[in-house]
């Protein structure tokens, strides 16, 4: 995964996606806790899963 | 001194038998509660909620149907639950502003029934963080829960009103959710025996959500005897909550005698002591001293496993409450704001190989319970931290406090494993702090069994704060 990750531009287009309010005195905080939700999650995928291993959902039809 | 006097030192089961031996009513209990919360709730704020007339009309029909011989497992134990269970007659809060919009609830929580009808009388309803997000015990609408031993501190959260009103002696027990450790530090906390059951053991109908996949409902006490009492009332089969597992109730009380005997207990290695300050070192090794092991393991991949939480957490968090956070975000607890905010905008694929490495890490720890019975853990990387703390340095990096609080329970309970927190004072220590008893999947009665060992001898204790 992209280890240049740009939370500052992740943000401001997401929230345009979104439809978000960001005040500009919460943006930096934002993007910081999307920076971290990023390394988490690049620690996650940078471990080689087989294609077998499935998500255990709890739905039952 | 009169029985009742001494109230605040009991515990459930010293209760029942009081209550069921006819030396004290339950009407006398709940009254000798409702006095403490009112002399400490003002300087812990454990409770936002008293539901003082429902208390004692309760005790009033506990009392009636001990007087018509009735055998109750619960009889007169006052109780008290995380504000966001359901209690007929409250609005739910959940620790936010939003929800006091809401009406109030028309039935209790599923666990709040299974109490009551045990003989246990609802005090009332707990602070807590904001919709459970949060380590610390700090809520911008509520103020911050102050932790009974030491109120310049945090109890811990989210379960933050549990915490306080159980180690300040309102009541003997609580109940309250842990989706990333929420049960587990305020336990450490506050010096509390806490037991967050196996993932889809108890009904969570009727408590507002937080992370549907995460999320665990169970007690706080002052003794690992008061859980299993406790824990034993809870269970029960409810199909109103779509993860509860089918599996017969699992019966720990007569258990707990058993102690440690024949259990191979083994010690969490590395991911586990990298970050752990000398006290939450001290106290897992003086519990796996008093066990007799010096066994230690690594369990595989828990920093990833605990990486997988938190993107998981933040996601689903974010879309419990996408409508609330993009209409209103201006109403939430700043903390929790922003951090749902940046929940919203997490790609799909990361949360789905969260998922998936979360069944890769069950397979892995479910390998290593063929070899040990029980492994030991810190709860907090340290004691309760000063109230206000932003930013804590573990193992050289500094890193915003309140996400990382649960660094050592977030691995576990993203499998779902039973664990009980046991409370360690250290020599001359001012602060409690607690270790993870972690069990196989299912297996509560071995958690608990070693809890109370470790009770029975000495080297865990929870006594009521001196306020």
């Amino acid at each position: 995964m992209s280890t240049n990750f740009d939370a500052n531009a992740h943000v401001a287009h997401m929230e345009r996606v979104m439809g978000l309010t960001i005040r500009d005195e919460w943006r930096p905080v934002v993007e910081a806790h999307i920076a971290a939700t990023q390394q988490a999650a690049d620690l996650v995928l940078s471990f080689p899963l087989e294609d077998h291993v499935e998500a255990a959902p709890v739905f039952e039809a | 001194m009169s029985a009742i006097d001494d109230f605040a030192s009991f515990d459930a089961v010293d209760i029942v038998a009081a209550v069921q031996g006819g030396d004290l009513t339950a009407s006398e209990v709940a009254e000798a509660s409702l006095q403490r919360i009112d002399q400490f709730n003002p300087v812990t704020r454990a409770f936002t909620d008293v539901t003082a007339e429902r208390a004692l009309s309760d005790a009033k029909q506990v009392d009636k149907a001990i007087a018509g011989g009735a055998v109750l497992p619960l009889a007169g134990v006052p109780f008290a639950v995380k504000n966001l269970f359901d209690m007929d007659g409250v609005v739910t809060r959940a620790g936010s502003k939003i929800n006091l919009e809401n009406q109030p609830a028309t039935s209790d929580a599923f666990l709040v029934s299974r109490l009551c009808e045990a003989g246990g009388v609802l005090m009332g309803g707990l602070h807590m963080g904001e919709y459970a997000y949060d380590f610390t015990g700090e809520n911008a609408h509520d103020g911050n829960c102050l932790n009974p031993h030491d109120l310049t501190r945090m109890t811990g959260g989210s379960s933050s009103g549990c915490g306080a009103a159980t180690a300040a002696g309102m009541v003997p027990v609580s109940l309250g959710s842990d989706t990333n450790g929420s049960i587990r530090v305020p336990s450490s906390f506050c010096g509390l025996f806490g037991l967050k059951p196996t993932y889809g053991r108890l009904s969570r109908h009727g408590t507002f959500p937080f992370v549907g996949s995460l999320d665990h409902l169970g007690p706080l006490a002052r003794s690992a005897r008061d859980l299993a009492l406790v824990f034993d009332a809870l269970q029960g089969k409810d199909p109103d909550d779509p993860a509860q597992a089918d599996r017969p109730p699992l019966a720990t009380q007569d258990d707990l005698r058993r102690g440690a005997e024949g259990l191979r207990v083994a010690v969490a290695g590395r991911y586990f002591r990298e970050k752990a300050e000398p006290e939450a070192l001290a106290a897992v090794d003086r519990v796996a001293k008093a066990l007799g092991t010096a066994v230690q393991i690594e369990l595989p991949e828990a920093a990833r496993a605990r990486a997988a939480a938190y993107v998981i957490t933040v996601t689903e968090g974010a879309n419990q409450h996408l409508e609330r956070i993009t209409t209103r975000p201006q109403d939430f607890d700043p903390d929790t704001r922003d951090r749902f905010l940046s929940g919203t905008m997490v790609p799909g694929v990361w949360v789905q190989q969260a998922q998936r490495f979360r069944s890769w890490f069950r397979t892995m720890m479910q390998e290593i319970f063929e070899h040990v019975d029980v492994i030991l853990a810190p709860a907090t990387p340290f004691s309760a931290l000063p109230s206000g703390t932003k930013t804590i340095t573990l193992g050289g990096e500094t890193m915003p406090a309140r996400p990382n609080i649960g660094l050592f329970t977030q691995p576990i309970s993203f499998i779902g494993l039973p664990v009980v927190a046991v409370p360690v004072w250290g020599e001359k220590a001012a602060l409690p702090i607690g270790v993870q008893v972690i069990a196989p999947a299912w297996r509560e009665d071995l958690a608990l069994r070693v809890a109370y060992q470790l009770e029975k001898d000495g080297v865990c204790r929870a006594p009521v704060a001196r306020l």
